[in-house]
């Protein structure tokens, strides 16, 4: 059991690298790609850490090393004080239901050819040998607690909007009660009305049953709205981690300073204003 | 007022599918101006791309229904034969597109592929002319070592570069008008920031004009002269880019700037949003399109409202919406900011 005040998560010193090999018969490892390169973070109960960086910065692939979706080259990752770098599949499994995943994608993460009550009811079936009415039940609970109706349960996810999409791949990460869930980018793929939409519903969701995120994305407004405390990352490694207002009103690393100063102001006359500074030179 | 360059009027596609007619535009019209660009903003299935491609000649096919008028300098696009629009189409008129992948060729090199542009509509220049006009091109479009990348492949180029190799090619011919596709959706915001500054300096320093499509209003903010904002097909608001952020008219335009999030303001304790979702094109409600979504909606919005400019008001800041000026000023400001309210 963890004590109140220590981390859910914590993540030292954790490395991913993918050995580039060449070679006809035998492989021979020529070069790495050091996705993941010595990182570090805690997540506390009930905290949303964002994890913010450009494409190719190796946010995802530290995600999936976390999860143990990769198997991490080194480093340490423990789970309510838990060590769970290097479990095998098996050993993972029984974890698996307290830490959950939200993807990206809406259209590419539902099957398409199974319907709502079996997407959601999936984790239900297999982790607690749940069946008939009971997870029927369980299952239109679910679909009401993200904002659908408990009637969508026999539909089809092609039937459904972008947003409507992500309320189901929701539904089916909360399906085990999870403590902790990892949303990467869960937002970017969805329309600018929509979006705000499942931030607030994330937000809701975290209220009501004590989650903690781990929010991955590479808009650093949607980051900062959701976070608590944000890491930016950057080639591998995290460069400044600190309190979510604090990073994006007095950033210390000029990498994070950079993301800020190239993300567009939604404001013409402050856009204008900047560009004069800009022009004007330092 | 200069001539406009290109005239769009009472632009309607439609195509033909098995649940029926689908009205992707319905009743656009605007005029671009030289020098200017003009944003259309909208979410999927707004009919900003339809209305784009259709204007030089992409959205033709048997199943597609084209009404209306797109004229660019005077002479008629949605009539024009397929040999007249190869002729128009890279020369006065170019498209760059979100992915651009979809614009170069993989198997050939970047150079070449805009020496064939070049020569395909301007028969006199020779192989070494294009080939010094394709380098100078990529030059202007800011990749460093233009003459070592004009031999590279697509692939062998970062997204931002194959974005800005796409550009040049579109520009190589000196066009009018380029219609830009959300042109930065697919980049990083650092790349983003150099590819709307380079988009910025060609519309300065060429007087070129662009229509930009995006749903980005932030993106809009950066670069645009005028806004359109589309909803399922049919323009709800028109304006100068500050009439739009400002002075808003129309309560789907306020729940769009209302969902923006803003690093210079304090954040709000939760995002503004708009309630469901934009309707399907086979399925439209009667009268006002964002009637089903709206707070305001009252009983006239079962009929459509004209895009009308406010009495006594500019005529260039028009919206589709019943509700009176009075009503708007005091329904738009939410916690000292526009938005669009939730229902109590």
């Amino acid at each position: 059991m963890t004590t109140a005040s220590g981390p859910l998560l914590e993540v030292t010193d954790l490395v991913k690298h993918f050995p580039v090999k060449r070679g006809l018969l035998i492989d021979r490892e020529v070069d790495r790609v050091r996705a993941v390169d010595g990182v570090s973070f805690s997540v506390a109960p009930r905290e949303t850490l964002g994890l913010v960086g450009e494409s190719g910065c190796g946010k995802s692939t530290l995600c999936r090393t976390v999860l143990q979706l990769l198997k991490p080259t080194a480093g340490s990752v423990r789970f309510e004080d838990r060590e769970i770098a290097g479990l095998s599949r098996r050993q993972m499994r029984p974890l698996r239901p307290q830490i959950q995943m939200v993807f990206q994608d809406p259209y590419a993460s539902l099957n398409p050819r199974k319907r709502v009550g079996q997407i959601v009811g999936e984790p239900l079936r297999i982790q607690r040998s749940t069946s008939g009415a009971a997870l029927r039940r369980r299952v239109q609970e679910l679909l009401e607690r993200v904002g659908l109706s408990p009637g969508h349960h026999d539909r089809f996810p092609h039937e459904f909007s972008g947003g409507q999409r992500q309320r189901i791949g929701i539904a089916r990460a909360l399906a085990l009660q999870p403590k902790l869930i990892v949303a990467d980018e869960p937002v970017s793929a969805l329309d600018v009305s929509i979006r705000a939409q499942i931030v607030n519903l994330l937000d809701d969701l975290q209220d009501e049953l004590g989650l903690t995120y781990v929010f991955v994305a590479h808009d650093i407004g949607v980051v900062r709205h959701v976070s608590d405390r944000i890491a930016v990352m950057h080639e591998g490694r995290i460069v400044e981690e600190g309190p979510a207002d604090r990073v994006c009103e007095r950033p210390s690393h000029p990498y994070t300073r950079s993301l800020l100063a190239a993300a567009p102001i939604p404001d013409p006359r402050e856009s204008r204003a900047r560009r004069r500074v800009d022009a004007a030179g330092p | 007022m200069s001539e406009p360059l290109l005239a769009v009027r009472d632009l309607r596609v439609g195509f033909v599918t098995e649940g029926g007619l689908l009205q992707a535009v319905d009743g656009v019209s605007f005029d671009l101006v030289p020098g200017e660009v003009l944003a259309i903003v909208g979410e999927s299935g707004a009919g900003k791309s339809v209305t784009a491609q259709t204007i030089p000649g992409l959205t033709r096919s048997p199943n597609a229904r084209i009404e209306g008028s797109a004229r660019l300098r005077g002479e008629e696009l949605l009539e024009a034969s397929e040999a007249e629009l190869r002729r128009v189409r890279g020369d006065r008129i170019a498209m760059v597109f979100q992915d651009p992948m979809t614009s170069l060729n993989p198997v050939y090199r970047v150079g070449d592929q805009i020496v064939e542009a070049i020569r395909a509509h301007r028969e006199r220049v020779g192989e070494e002319e294009a080939r010094r006009l394709a380098v100078e091109m990529l030059d202007s479009v800011g990749i460093p070592q233009p003459e070592r990348r004009a031999d590279a492949y697509p692939h062998e180029l970062s997204g931002g570069m194959r974005q800005r190799a796409m550009i040049a090619m579109a520009l190589a011919l000196d066009p009018d008008v380029l219609i830009a596709d959300e042109p930065t959706t697919a980049l990083d915001v650092t790349i983003q920031a150099q590819i709307l500054e380079l988009l910025r300096r060609l519309n300065r320093e060429r007087d070129l004009a662009i229509v930009l499509i995006t749903h980005d209003l932030a993106v809009v903010a950066e670069i645009a002269d005028r806004v359109l904002v589309m909803y399922a097909g049919r323009v709800v608001e028109e304006g100068t880019l500050d009439e739009i952020f400002y002075d808003p008219q129309h309560p789907y335009t306020w729940g769009l700037l209302g969902s923006l999030t803003r690093l210079d303001r304090e954040r709000p304790e939760r995002l503004p949003q708009i309630r469901g979702a934009p309707p399907s094109l086979l399925d439209l409600p009667a009268g006002c399109s964002f009637a089903p979504r709206c707070p305001h909606a009252f009983g006239r919005c079962t009929e459509l409202p004209g895009l009308k400019a406010r009495p006594g008001e500019a005529s260039g800041h028009r919206d589709r919406c019943w509700l009176g000026p009075e009503e708007k000023r005091g329904r738009r400001e939410l916690d000292g900011r526009i938005g669009l309210e939730e229902p109590a």
